[in-house]
C-alpha cells in the first residue's frame, strides 16, 4: 500500500526531495497541473477552471529527524534534533543520513562506564553521537558532511488484522490520503498540497495558501493517542481505534464552526465513527492557513497514532479507512453547498 | 458609555466563538456605521467615512478567555482545557458560565500542597448526576467564560471581561458621536485576540490601513507589593511605549502625548514587560503599518474581577476622540 512506501521513505524538515518525489509520481495522472513552489511544497490541482468554491487539502510531507552539526576526530558525528523530540528515546536508534543513505547507529557511553549521577539523567545531545563506522573524520567526510539529515529506519510492518507500525505516520498518513483522494473527481477546482517544514515552525503552508487564496482549506494530520497505561482517561488525547479526530481548537487554530459541523454531519449521516481531539496542546499547518490574507476557514482531520515523534509509532488501519470515507464524503457534500 | 460597557461585559464570547458578543456590538453601531461587515476570522468590522483619502484602523477586541470541555466522566464531571491566559491558580471555585447559560462551578481533587494546584487537578460541576445527565447540557469541545457580574461605584468599577470590552465601548461610543471625521476611520471589533491576535491580522490585510491605533486595557503595579510597573489605577489614560509585541510607532505615541496635554487629559505612559495587543499583529500586516496601542489602566486581568478607574476610561474616551480628529495623523503617514 502507498501508505507502507511513504513511511519507509525519509523526508526530515527541509529535505523533502525523496517524498516528494515519490507523491509526485504516485499522482501526475491523476492531476491536471502539478508544480513545486519555492518552498518545495509539492502543488497539484484537478479542475482549476471548474466554477464553485476551491478547496485545498493539505498534508505535511516532512517528519521529525536529526541534522548533522559536527563530525570528531574519531569520525563520530555530532548532531542537533529536527524538530520536537523526546531526547530520552534516541539511544540505540539506527538511523540512515543524507541522499547516500549512510547507515548509523546513535551511540553513547557505555552504561558500566557511566557515573551514578548519569545513569540518572536522560542522555543530553552533548552525550549522544551517531557512529557510521567510520575509522576517523578523513574517513566519515567522505560519507557525510555537516547539515546532512538523519532520520530513523523503521520499516513498515502490519502486526495484526488491523494495526501497523512504522515511521512517520505524522504526517505521511495526511499524505497517503490526499494522494489516494486524487483519484476521484470533484465539481470544483480541488488543490492537493503536501507541504515542507511543518515540525520545525509550520513554514511552507503558508505560502502555499497565500498563493492559491483557497475558498477554505482541510488539513489532514497523524496526531498524538495518548491511550495508554498510567494515563487516566480525561487525558487521553485520541483514542485508538474510535475513528478519525476532529479539532475543534488548538494552540494556533480555532476550527471554523461552520465546517466543523458539516464534518460532523457527513460523519453522521454515513455512520462514520468519529472522535474530537481533546487537547489544546499542539498546533499544525491549519493554523497558518486561517490566519493568510483576510482569513481562510479551516479546519483539521486527524488519525489517531501512538507514539508519535518517535522511531516508531503505532496506527490502526480502520481509523484510516474510516478517515478517508470522512474526507471523500464531505468533499462529496461541498458541492451542494454554497461558499 | 458606562451602559455600552455593562452591556457588553454581558457578552458571551470565548476567542474564536464570538457571534454571541459580535450580534450585541452590531446593534448598538450599525446604524452609526455607513458599512459594517464580518470576515472569515469572526472580526466584527464598521466603516465610518470621512473627508479625506486615508484610512484609519481602531482596533479592541471582542475576545475574552475562558475555558474548553475536554472530557465527561462517568459521574458527570467535566475536564476542561484553557482558552487563552487561565490561571489555574485563581480558577478554584469560581464559576463559569456556558453559550446557552447553563452554569458550572470549579472543583479540585484532593491536594496535599497548594503548589499541587495545576489545571488537571481541576473539574468544572454543573451539577448533573451523571455523564448522561452532563452530555445532555454540555459536550465535548463547548466552552464557557467567567460568570458576568458588574458592579459600579461612583468612580470605579468591577466587573467580567473589561479586557476587552472596554475598548470595545470605547470604539462604539466613539463611533455614535463622530461626525465627519478627518479621514476613513474603520472600527474593528476583532476576534482571536486571547489566543495570538490572530482576527486583528486577517483584519489588517483586508483593510489595508494607513495607519493603526489598538485600544485595549493594561496592567498595573499600584497594588501591594506589585511587580514594578509605572501605571496606576486613576492616572489617566495610558500611552504605550512598547509590550513583548510590538513597540509603538514614535510618531503615533508622541501625537498621543501632545494631543493629550493639549486637551488637558490626564495621561501615563505604559511600558508592559508582559502582553501584546492587536498592534502586533497589525503593524506587520503586508508591507508594514504604523501602530500604536492606547491603554485602559486595569486590575486584575484575567480574573473574573478586573477593575478600572472610570475617570480613566473618560480620559481614554477623551483622547481617542482628539486622536481620531487630528490633523496630524496625515503627517505621520506621509513621513513614515
Amino acid at each position: 500500500m502507498l501508505l507502507e512506501k511513504l513511511s519507509n521513505a525519509r523526508a526530515v524538515s527541509g529535505r523533502e526531495k525523496e517524498v516528494r518525489e515519490l507523491l509526485r509520481e504516485e499522482i501526475k495522472d491523476n492531476v491536471d497541473r502539478l508544480k513545486t513552489d519555492v518552498m518545495g511544497n509539492l502543488i497539484a490541482v484537478k479542475g482549476p477552471d471548474k466554477p464553485g468554491p476551491r478547496v485545498m487539502l493539505a498534508a505535511h510531507m516532512d517528519e521529525v529527524g536529526l541534522m548533522i552539526s559536527e563530525i570528531t576526530s574519531d569520525g563520530l558525528l555530532k548532531f542537533k534534533p529536527v524538530g520536537g523530540f523526546d531526547k530520552r528515546i534516541l539511544v540505540s536508534k539506527k538511523v540512515s543520513i543524507g541522499e547516500k543513505n549512510i547507515s548509523g547507529v546513535i551511540g553513547a557511553k557505555a552504561i558500566h562506564l557511566q557515573k551514578k549521577s548519569e545513569r540518572d539523567k536522560p542522555l543530553d545531545y552533548d552525550n549522544l553521537y551517531i557512529d557510521i563506522g567510520a575509522k576517523n573524520k578523513e574517513n566519515a567526510e567522505k560519507l557525510v558532511s555537516p547539515g546532512d539529515m538523519a532520520a530513523f529506519t523503521t520499516e513498515f510492518k502490519k502486526i495484526s488484522s488491523h494495526r501497523a507500525l512504522g515511521k512517520a505516520f505524522d504526517d505521511r498518513v495526511g499524505c497517503s490520503l490526499l494522494a489516494e483522494l486524487t483519484e476521484y473527481s470533484y465539481d470544483y477546482p480541488i488543490y492537493f498540497v503536501f507541504t515542507v517544514q511543518e515540525e520545525v515552525g509550520l513554514r511552507g503552508a503558508g505560502q502555499a495558501a497565500y498563493w492559491l487564496k483557497p475558498d477554505l482549506a482541510l488539513v489532514l494530520e497523524g496526531t498524538s493517542a495518548a491511550d495508554v497505561p498510567e494515563n487516566k482517561e480525561f487525558r487521553y488525547s485520541t483514542t485508538l481505534g474510535k475513528g478519525p479526530a476532529l479539532t475543534v481548537r488548538d494552540r494556533t487554530i480555532v476550527v471554523n464552526k461552520k465546517l466543523l459541523q458539516e464534518l460532523i454531519a457527513t460523519a453522521e449521516e454515513h455512520d462514520i465513527p468519529y472522535q474530537f481531539r481533546r487537547t489544546t496542546a499542539g498546533g499544525n499547518d491549519a493554523g497558518v492557513i486561517n490566519i493568510t490574507g483576510e482569513g481562510i476557514p479551516a479546519a483539521v482531520i486527524s488519525l489517531p497514532c501512538r507514539y508519535i515523534h518517535s522511531p516508531v509509532s503505532l496506527l490502526d488501519l480502520t481509523d484510516y479507512a474510516n478517515m478517508k470515507k470522512l474526507v471523500y464524503n464531505y468533499l462529496l457534500a461541498i458541492k451542494r453547498k454554497e461558499f | 458609555m458606562i451602559e455600552l460597557l455593562e452591556k457588553f461585559t454581558a457578552g458571551f464570547g470565548p476567542a474564536g466563538e464570538e457571534s454571541q458578543i459580535t450580534s450585541i456590538i452590531r446593534d448598538e453601531i450599525e446604524e452609526f456605521s455607513d458599512e459594517v461587515r464580518t470576515d472569515n476570522l469572526g472580526n466584527l468590522i464598521a466603516l465610518k467615512r470621512g473627508s479625506g483619502d486615508k484610512k484609519i484602523m481602531l482596533a479592541a477586541h471582542m475576545d475574552e478567555i475562558g475555558i474548553m470541555i475536554t472530557h465527561v466522566d462517568d459521574d458527570g464531571f467535566l475536564r476542561f482545557t484553557p482558552i487563552g491566559g487561565v490561571n489555574p491558580g485563581i480558577l478554584r471555585h469560581k464559576n463559569f458560565v456556558f453559550a446557552d447559560g447553563t452554569l458550572g462551578t470549579v472543583g479540585v481533587e484532593k491536594l496535599d500542597s497548594i503548589k499541587d494546584l495545576k489545571l488537571e487537578k481541576l473539574f468544572l460541576d454543573i451539577g448533573a448526576a451523571d455523564k448522561k445527565e452532563a452530555e445532555q447540557q454540555v459536550k465535548v469541545g463547548d466552552s464557557a467564560v467567567y460568570q458576568k457580574s458588574f458592579y459600579s461605584t461612583s468612580s470605579r468599577i468591577i466587573a467580567n471581561s473589561l479586557d476587552d470590552r472596554a475598548g470595545c465601548a470605547l470604539l462604539a461610543g466613539l463611533l455614535r458621536n463622530l461626525e465627519m471625521p478627518a479621514h476613513d476611520i474603520y472600527f474593528v471589533f476583532t476576534s482571536q485576540e486571547e489566543v495570538g491576535t490572530r482576527g486583528a491580522g486577517t483584519a489588517a490585510y483586508g483593510i489595508e490601513p494607513d495607519l493603526a491605533l489598538a485600544v485595549d486595557v493594561t496592567g498595573t503595579g499600584d497594588t501591594p507589593e506589585a511587580h514594578t510597573m509605572d501605571v496606576k489605577l486613576g492616572k489617566g489614560a495610558a500611552i504605550k511605549v512598547m509590550d513583548r509585541g510590538s513597540i509603538s510607532h514614535p510618531g503615533i505615541k508622541n501625537l498621543l502625548v501632545k494631543l493629550a496635554e493639549q486637551a488637558e487629559i490626564p495621561y501615563q505612559y505604559e511600558v508592559l514587560e508582559f502582553g501584546a495587543t492587536d498592534a502586533r499583529a497589525i503593524q506587520l500586516s503586508r508591507s508594514g503599518v504604523p501602530s500604536g496601542t492606547l491603554s485602559i489602566p486595569c486590575r486584575y486581568i484575567h480574573s473574573p474581577a478586573e477593575m478600572l478607574d472610570i475617570s480613566d476610561f473618560k480620559a481614554c474616551a477623551g483622547l481617542l476622540q482628539e486622536f481620531v480628529s487630528s490633523k496630524e495623523l496625515k503627517e505621520i503617514i506621509k513621513n513614515n
